[in-house]
């Protein structure tokens, strides 16, 4: 028996207590004392995910869908994890190039490796039921899903705007509501009304395993947040009349206003040539929104605020009731129209088309007469006992009421006032303040040095009749569950002349309109008492645009209108039978027009020729410098509102 | 006489051993279920799961256990020589036909299951090695014995090696402590080797050459308070002799002789990597299984970390994150209480044999169960390097848990019989 080292068994026995003791005391340092596993365990297992609000739905006025929400996914990286993937499989399920997937991971990796960044966005349903069965495969990448904004009647493009990835700039702004990612209102409703549409994010806290596979949520959603849909919006507009007034312009260039002169709600509200808003959504939407930058027709420009026109014969109106206001004439004042009115000691003539003869009020409205107006500015301007700067400036101000030179309020982004020069800018142009109504005569028939928006247009004609006020034209009736209208929208704007001054006027309207002879007796509406002007801007640059503003009926009217196309020529043949069409649609919703007189309408394009594409090319001003070098050297504007002048020389009347 | 050795037969068995073992086994097996646990998988007893085939495991184990209680005592003794035959057989065998799992190539395919001969070697060498010993406990301990002893456990190291799993082959080293209890290793060389491992730490730390001027200013801070006993002068010039070598030789070694991961595996071990996504990855998310389960731990089945595979081998040889995380640091030392009980348990045992044979086996039971322990545990909460070796009798696999239950069942049938064994 070898046991004389039995003693030996205890440093056996002690060393194990001793190891058994070490190994304890670690666990008591790794599981009680230090509290960072617990941390990283949750770390591990946790992952935040976004869970995106809707956006608010946009409705029309009669509670028909403008925009709604549609259910894309957006396949999300964390290139860290990303590892032994098999490229070719996951490229061919997201259709995508091989070489593609280099440099969308490179460009996730430059984010951050650790992160999540998007890999590939807005994935439709399809594509993602493909995906998604073999989504455990490829470690690193999980789905996020999302709406995208989607348009069931691909009307009024230029009114609902488009979303966009916010900015850098707009996550700065934001003091962190915007994260790297995340889509904001970038045009029309969508950016003004961004606050209330976006809703609130929510926050959902999912279990994933190693490989990334969700596996519920973590302590039964405690510490989720719900995501608020963003409030719906109720639009003034009608989809009815929207889409007939998209058809009517479609192969044209031009705006259709349409305005209830009660309220201010806007109808209709085109912008042509447009676009389809569907094609600013989806995985297109880059190429899309290049090919829309480069068209030279503009369809980004949103005419209707931010073109510019001359006014013509619609000023005759403002003018007819500012001088009436200002006590110059009366509705029985007369002048004599021998075919044009002489100015400068007789030296120089802007001619009507007309020989009219002794002319009162409401004839001068009902034919148009230049001459009329022509003696109408020179009283306003040199017979007020007072020097002609100070009478300019009185009369600038009276037709300031009227929204000319001034933004409208409209709750669209990029709102442009139009354009009439000051006193000053008249004084600085022929060196002193002596001159007179004959140097700016063409401002007497909206000509000249004056530029209108078509709304600023349509809105002339809600005054007209409502008989002396507006409300700020808006798009937007109600906000939310409970239909909140924005209170500037519901303040009664007047325009500065009384109610009285306006009947002569009326009454010219309507002759114009529904009296044999008149220049808009073709385009008048069985039954209705419509009251309106053609007008035909004649244009240097190619053929004349073709204007048409009315409302209807008279008494107690339920819309005013303006339409104008560019380079269509006669007001009277294009722009007339189109407000016959949108008048009679909206007031009886029947179009009573012979089918050869719509189609007509309906299949003309006037879009221009790539000879005429300067009339719209803003940047390229060397072209146009000849035509309007006097204008351009002096006008402190832009040089995109140049081009739109036409000299009162090429205005006719029909 | 026939009644009371019926009687004593049953009397005799060590049944709290046979408890520990039983209670270890039943832990692994709901420990294994909770990680691999999926609400959508079969029901508990289905083959295709690994809590399924250890249920299987462990009723054999059972079998196999209770069959050795019933064969002849000696029939073990006699027959050592021809199992260590048969199991270094094996190890050959398999490094021709053997199956490569997890980079070790030390599996033969048998049906649906696979043999780990490596794990019947351990059993093999105690075997061998406690006849060996005790047929020559009547000398004293002699260099030449202590040699031979030493080649019977080299033998299956270096076929372990040869099939590169060296976690297994590791564990022959815990053998160490049978020669020290017989007496062929003095208290000396245990602490020379403790300042081997110390020291061995220490050079992959520090800069060698400022190891050996720390270890040579120690040596002569002894040297000249011993400066008057002249055989301790030349014990310490040899110690520093031999230690700087060993400096020397352990980073050549690391650098040339270590495959990179277990390099790897060690810098990480020793902080000197600190990548918890890549080489340090099992360790940190083994570290955080377990510190996430805090005091009272999360609950059976509700651990996340393991219940959702961020450990890695979290059946087999991590099965210790999922007691950590989900049974907490209280069922973590009850765990390491039923360890240390039955490890103490096995040297008391071992004390009590009336042969050196029995006795030398039990050490060599309780060096192996001890090694495993104390590996497994120190790996998954980061005191020792990963070494992929199985906790005893919980982690999932028929060859290990039927290896450590004929290891221990041996021992029980030799502590049954130890009066009727005689030398």
């Amino acid at each position: 028996m070898n046991n004389s080292f039995f003693a030996r068994k205890f440093v056996i026995q002690g060393i194990f207590i001793a190891i058994a003791i070490i190994i304890v005391a670690r666990l008591f340092y790794i599981q009680i004392i230090d509290k960072s596993y617990l941390l990283s365990a949750n770390n591990n297992v946790l992952r935040k995910v976004v869970v995106y609000p809707a956006r608010g739905v946009v409705f029309d006025r009669n509670g028909k869908v403008l925009v709604q929400n549609e259910p894309v996914y957006d396949l999300m990286v964390i290139p860290q994890e990303a590892k032994e993937i098999d490229t070719a499989l996951l490229c061919q399920l997201i259709d995508i190039p091989v070489e593609g997937f280099k440099k969308r991971m490179d460009k996730a990796r430059a984010h951050s490796p650790y992160r999540a960044s998007p890999f590939e966005k807005q994935l439709p349903s399809t594509t993602y039921a493909q995906l998604q069965e073999h989504l455990y495969k490829f470690r690193g990448f999980y789905v996020q899903n999302r709406t995208v904004r989607s348009y069931p009647d691909s009307v009024a493009a230029q009114v609902l705007g488009y979303t966009l990835e916010a900015n850098e700039r707009d996550i700065e702004r934001s003091k962190g509501f915007y994260r790297p990612g995340d889509y904001i209102g970038a045009t029309g409703i969508e950016r003004s009304y961004e606050d209330l549409l976006r809703g609130q994010r929510g926050v959902k806290n999912q279990m994933v395993d190693a490989l990334n596979r969700p596996k519920g949520v973590f302590m039964e959603g405690k510490y989720d947040t719900l995501a608020v849909a963003g409030d719906g919006l109720i639009s003034t507009l009608d989809k009815d009349l929207q889409v007939l007034a998209e058809k009517l312009m479609k192969g044209k260039m031009g705006s259709i206003v349409a305005i209830e002169p009660s309220t201010g709600e806007i109808l209709t509200f085109v912008s042509s040539p447009g676009y389809n808003p569907n094609m600013m959504v989806g995985r297109e939407r880059g190429n899309n929104y290049m090919k829309l930058l480069n068209d030279k027709t503009k369809p980004m420009f949103v005419r209707p605020i931010q073109a510019y026109y001359p006014p013509g014969s619609v000023f005759k109106v403002v003018a007819a009731l500012t001088a009436q206001q200002a006590g110059v004439i009366d509705e029985h004042t007369v002048f004599n129209c021998p075919g044009g009115y002489r100015y400068g000691g007789g030296r120089a003539i802007m001619r009507c088309t007309h020989v009219d003869g002794p002319t009162g009020l409401i004839k001068s409205i009902q034919k148009s007469c230049n001459t009329y107006y022509g003696y109408v500015y020179a009283r306003m301007i040199d017979s007020r006992g007072m020097p002609s700067t100070k009478a300019y400036d009185l009369w600038r101000e009276a037709i300031g009421k009227f929204g000319i030179g001034h933004t409208l309020g409209i709750d669209l982004p990029g709102e442009k006032p139009g354009l009439i020069p000051t006193s000053s800018w008249y004084t600085k142009r022929y060196g002193n303040d002596k001159w007179k109504s004959g140097y700016n005569i063409s401002l007497s028939i909206g000509q000249g040095e004056m530029g209108i928006t078509p709304l600023q247009m349509a809105n002339i004609m809600a005054i007209v009749a409502n008989r002396g006020f507006y409300y700020r034209p808006h798009l937007v009736k109600g906000i939310g569950e409970k239909k909140i209208i924005r209170k500037e929208y519901t303040e009664k704007i007047h325009a500065g002349v009384d109610a009285k001054y306006y009947e002569a006027v009326i009454e010219g309207m309507s002759r114009a309109v529904n009296v044999p002879g008149g220049t808009g007796y073709s385009v008048r509406v069985p039954g209705v008492e419509m009251c309106g002007k053609t007008g035909t801007a004649q244009n240097p640059h190619g053929k004349d645009h073709a204007v048409f503003f009315a409302f209807a009926p008279r008494e107690n009217p339920k819309i005013a209108i303006a339409v104008f196309v560019e380079n269509a020529g006669f007001g009277g043949v294009w722009a007339g039978p189109m407000v016959n069409m949108l008048v009679e649609k909206y007031l009886k919703d029947t179009i009573s027009l012979p089918k050869y007189t719509q189609d007509r309408i309906f299949n003309a394009n006037f879009l221009p020729k790539e000879t005429a594409k300067k009339e719209e090319v803003k940047k390229d001003s060397t072209k146009t410098k000849k035509d309007t070098a006097a204008v351009v050297k002096t006008a402190a504007v832009r040089d995109e509102k140049k081009e739109m002048f036409v000299h009162h020389s090429q205005v006719t009347r029909r | 006489m026939n009644s009371t050795t019926e009687k004593s037969f049953f009397g005799r068995i060590d049944w709290i051993t046979i408890l520990i073992w039983l209670t270890l086994c039943i832990i692994g097996w709901f420990n294994i279920h909770a990680a691999v646990f999926n609400p959508e998988h079969p029901g508990l007893f289905s083959l295709e799961t690994n809590y399924g085939k250890q249920s299987i495991y462990i009723f054999t184990a059972m079998i196999i256990g209770f069959s050795i209680l019933i064969i002849d005592a000696k029939f073990f003794l006699s027959s050592a020589p021809f199992i260590y035959a048969v199991v270094i057989l094996l190890l050959i065998a398999v490094l021709v036909v053997g199956r490569s799992v997890g980079g070790n190539q030390s599996w033969i395919p048998l049906g649906s299951f696979r043999l780990q001969p490596s794990e019947f070697g351990k059993l093999a060498t105690c075997l061998l090695l406690a006849s060996y010993l005790s047929s020559q406990s009547s000398k004293a301990p002699n260099m030449r014995t202590l040699l031979t002893g030493a080649a019977i456990v080299a033998l299956p190291i270096a076929l372990v090696m040869l099939q590169k799993d060296t976690g297994s082959a590791l564990v022959f080293f815990s053998l160490i402590f049978v020669f020290y209890r017989e007496g062929y290793v003095g208290n000396g060389l245990l602490i020379l080797a403790a300042l081997a491992i110390l020291l061995f730490v220490l050079a992959l730390l520090i800069n060698q050459w400022i190891l050996i001027g720390v270890i040579f200013l120690i040596c002569g801070f002894f040297a000249y308070n011993l400066r008057k006993k002249r055989k301790h002068l030349i014990n310490i010039g040899l110690l520093f002799a031999l230690s700087s070598i060993y400096i020397l030789c352990v980073d050549f070694a690391y650098e040339h002789i270590l495959q990179p991961h277990q390099r790897n595996r060690i810098d990480v071990i020793l902080g000197k990597i600190d990548d918890p996504r890549g080489e340090g990855y099992n360790l940190n998310q083994s570290k955080i299984a377990i510190g996430s389960g805090q005091f009272w731990g999360k609950g059976y089945l509700q651990g996340t970390q393991t219940k959702y595979n961020f450990v890695p081998e979290q059946s087999t040889d991590f099965i210790f994150c999922t007691i950590g995380e989900e049974w907490g640091f209280v069922g973590s030392v009850i765990l390491i209480a039923l360890y240390l009980t039955l490890l103490i348990r096995l040297v008391n045992i071992a004390e009590r044999q009336r042969t050196a044979f029995a006795r030398i086996y039990a050490y060599g039971v309780a060096s192996i169960l001890f090694f495993h322990f104390f590996i497994n545990l120190g790996m998954t909460i980061g005191i020792v390097p990963v070494i992929g070796i199985p906790l005893p009798f919980l982690s999932y696999g028929g060859s290990s848990l039927w290896s450590f239950t004929i290891l221990l069942f041996i021992l029980l049938r030799f502590d049954s019989s130890r009066k009727g064994l005689n030398n």
